[in-house]
């Protein structure tokens, strides 16, 4: 920053002061002992007690944390490969329309895509016939047991639609950077492209798939709108408690959730920018030198 | 044999571009020709809590269409052609809500933008080692809970909030400034959020920017606003229009930040179509809500696609 002029630095730091105090304050009101949450009344961390003691809370917790690991998961698979149709498959009937629907998700309002989703699985479940009659027939039974209920099934179907469209493009956006000779090479060299894809272009963009599945991760552990939509009674997630709470009349306990949750993010994100940028600078440096025909 | 059975059966490049697209087709698109199917029905206290539009009777398939849902709508539009403004304001639901809706957008849009832009091209131009720790430090708010996010707001706006406290406290004020549940905290909580999808698109093209244009431009004796207004600003047209569009469209169908920071007197289309859904039960409303919505967003929506896949195809 050593050429930046001093009004630039002096609006980095008010653009960061906007980033980040509310979070601080977060923070901060997390030991408040008082049950007001913006009036300090000393320091205490019995709202950390209190929140490992609350089982409405735990559980939901528990809910988020297993789909949000299902939706990143199969979203990193379905988003991995749409990319990789669109970076590298060329021309096809319908490609503009594909390329159109992976990123739509992205810009579209939730209300209108959990809306959307919710009416398609409650036509389902009457043209199936969950409801009312046994399911006859293999596709019967397996469609009212996915989507006879609203619930786990149904977020994590919502979830992991919104979330490839975030994995499309950072893998589309990595293998439009890297150069393809090393998938031609093996290629030419008679290697089936299955083969190609999983022994050379997946081990090349891997950092892109760690941070597609971990920002899947969190978007979905952070849904409100699509889950508002998709859940079925029995099924609270944590952004459910959270809203909730904070509407009735929340306590530092939110605030204690808020912290361990910045805590553990920033960690993560820190941790994982390190490795992937120096995996991919050895990785970089490795091809550079390979083509050059040095070893 | 081999040859006849692979007449039906996908290649392997068609199977590859076949299972993303399914899943979109049947997850994505299909959905929205229930909800467009759904707003031509009537509320029911059934399961599911609509009529049905086909109804078989004496072996004679009828098919109702029921338009009420868009009348209403309608019927709005049209009371601001006969009565007064303000009356015909004051007497909407909808067309108030989306008006309300699409203007917090543009708000939106506009001081993402004058925030983000001074941001994303600080971080753009500086060295190397420090651009990635800038941005980092920009993208750890986007990763932390985006409801806590909102949370944090309510504790420094409302009446004993952390700005009040701090202003009675100096004396600069006797009673505590209304600013909680008011238009203001919408602004502020959703400009607070949308900002990333501001700054990531912009930071993506003006990280592209050859130096040796700004050097050139220096050396033939361009000032700094000159070579801003003539080569940066032109030059990161595409991330404008990308970050605008990512915060625009979105924006306007928001439920969370007016849910928990608005005071519910300033109606957005997004609560409108929640509380369709949900306490009054009437989902073809809902349905009709989010179909005028997608009619009013598909362009920008067309837009925004179409600039993209050019950019993807000059990359």
């Amino acid at each position: 920053m050593n050429k930046m002029p001093l009004s630039n630095r002096l609006f980095m730091l008010l653009g960061f002061f906007f980033l980040y105090a509310p979070i601080l304050s977060l923070v901060i009101f997390s030991f408040n002992e008082s049950r007001l949450v913006t009036v300090w009344g000393g320091f205490s961390l019995k709202w950390y007690g209190e929140m490992f003691r609350n089982d409405s809370l735990l559980s939901a917790a528990g809910l988020s944390f297993k789909i949000a690991f299902l939706a990143a998961t199969l979203a990193v698979v379905l988003g991995t490969v749409a990319g990789f149709v669109l970076a590298r498959f060329g021309r096809f009937k319908g490609k503009s329309l594909f390329a159109g629907l992976t990123t739509a998700p992205m810009v579209m309002p939730e209300v209108i895509v959990g809306l959307s989703m919710l009416l398609l699985f409650v036509s389902l479940q009457s043209s199936l016939g969950c409801s009312v009659e046994d399911p006859q027939g293999l596709v019967g039974r397996l469609g009212c047991w996915a989507f006879g209920e609203r619930g786990m099934i149904t977020i994590w179907i919502g979830h992991t639609t919104l979330c490839m469209a975030y994995v499309a493009v950072l893998v589309q956006s990595r293998l439009k950077e890297l150069d393809r000779s090393l998938e031609d090479a093996a290629m030419d060299l008679g290697c089936h492209p299955f083969k190609v894809f999983f022994v050379i272009t997946i081990p090349v963009i891997a950092p892109a798939l760690v941070s597609g599945w971990l920002l899947s991760f969190t978007l979905s552990l952070d849904d409100y709108v699509l889950t508002a939509f998709l859940s079925g009674p029995g099924s609270t997630t944590m952004p459910q408690w959270i809203f909730s709470s904070v509407r009735i009349g929340p306590t530092p306990e939110v605030n204690a959730l808020a912290t361990v949750i910045i805590v553990v993010v920033t960690v993560f994100v820190v941790i994982s920018n390190r490795l992937m940028l120096s995996a991919q600078a050895r990785r970089d440096k490795a091809m550079q030198a390979a083509f050059a025909g040095k070893h | 044999m081999k040859k006849w059975l692979s007449k039906f059966l996908p290649g392997g490049r068609s199977g590859v571009i076949a299972v993303p697209y399914l899943w979109l087709l049947f997850f994505f698109v299909l959905p929205f020709f229930f909800v467009l199917k759904i707003s031509f029905a009537e509320p029911d206290i059934s399961q599911p809590p609509y009529t049905p539009l086909m109804t078989h009777e004496d072996s004679k398939t009828t098919i109702t269409l029921n338009t009420s849902k868009y009348t209403t709508i309608l019927d709005e539009v049209k009371s601001f052609g006969t009565t007064s403004w303000s009356e015909a304001a004051e007497q909407s639901q909808y067309v108030i809500a989306y008006w309300n809706a699409i203007k917090l957008a543009f708000f939106t849009m506009v001081f993402t933008l004058l925030i983000g832009y001074p941001l994303a091209y600080n971080i753009a131009r500086a060295s190397e080692a420090t651009r990635n720790t800038l941005l980092m430090l920009v993208m750890i708010p986007f990763w932390t809970s985006f409801l806590l996010r909102v949370y944090a707001w309510i504790g420094i706006l409302k009446d004993n909030g952390i700005i009040n406290n701090l202003l009675l406290g100096m004396g600069l004020i006797d009673a505590p400034l209304q600013m909680l549940y008011t238009p203001f905290s919408v602004l502020i909580g959703m400009v607070y959020n949308y900002l990333p999808f501001m700054i990531l698109p912009l930071y993506a093209h003006l990280t592209k920017l050859d130096s040796r244009l700004f050097e050139a431009a220096a050396d033939l004796g361009a000032s700094k606003w000159t070579t801003f207004f003539q080569i940066t600003l032109p030059l990161s047209k595409a991330g404008i229009i990308a970050g605008c569009m990512m915060v625009f469209i979105p924006a306007v169908g928001e439920y969370v930040i007016p849910a928990l920071l608005g005071g519910g007197d300033v109606v957005f289309i997004g609560n409108k179509l929640m509380d369709d859904f949900g306490p009054n039960l009437d989902w073809p409303q809902a349905s009709a809500v989010a179909v005028v919505m997608l009619a009013l967003l598909i362009a920008p929506i067309v837009w925004f696609q179409r600039f993209e896949q050019k950019q993807q195809e000059a990359a």
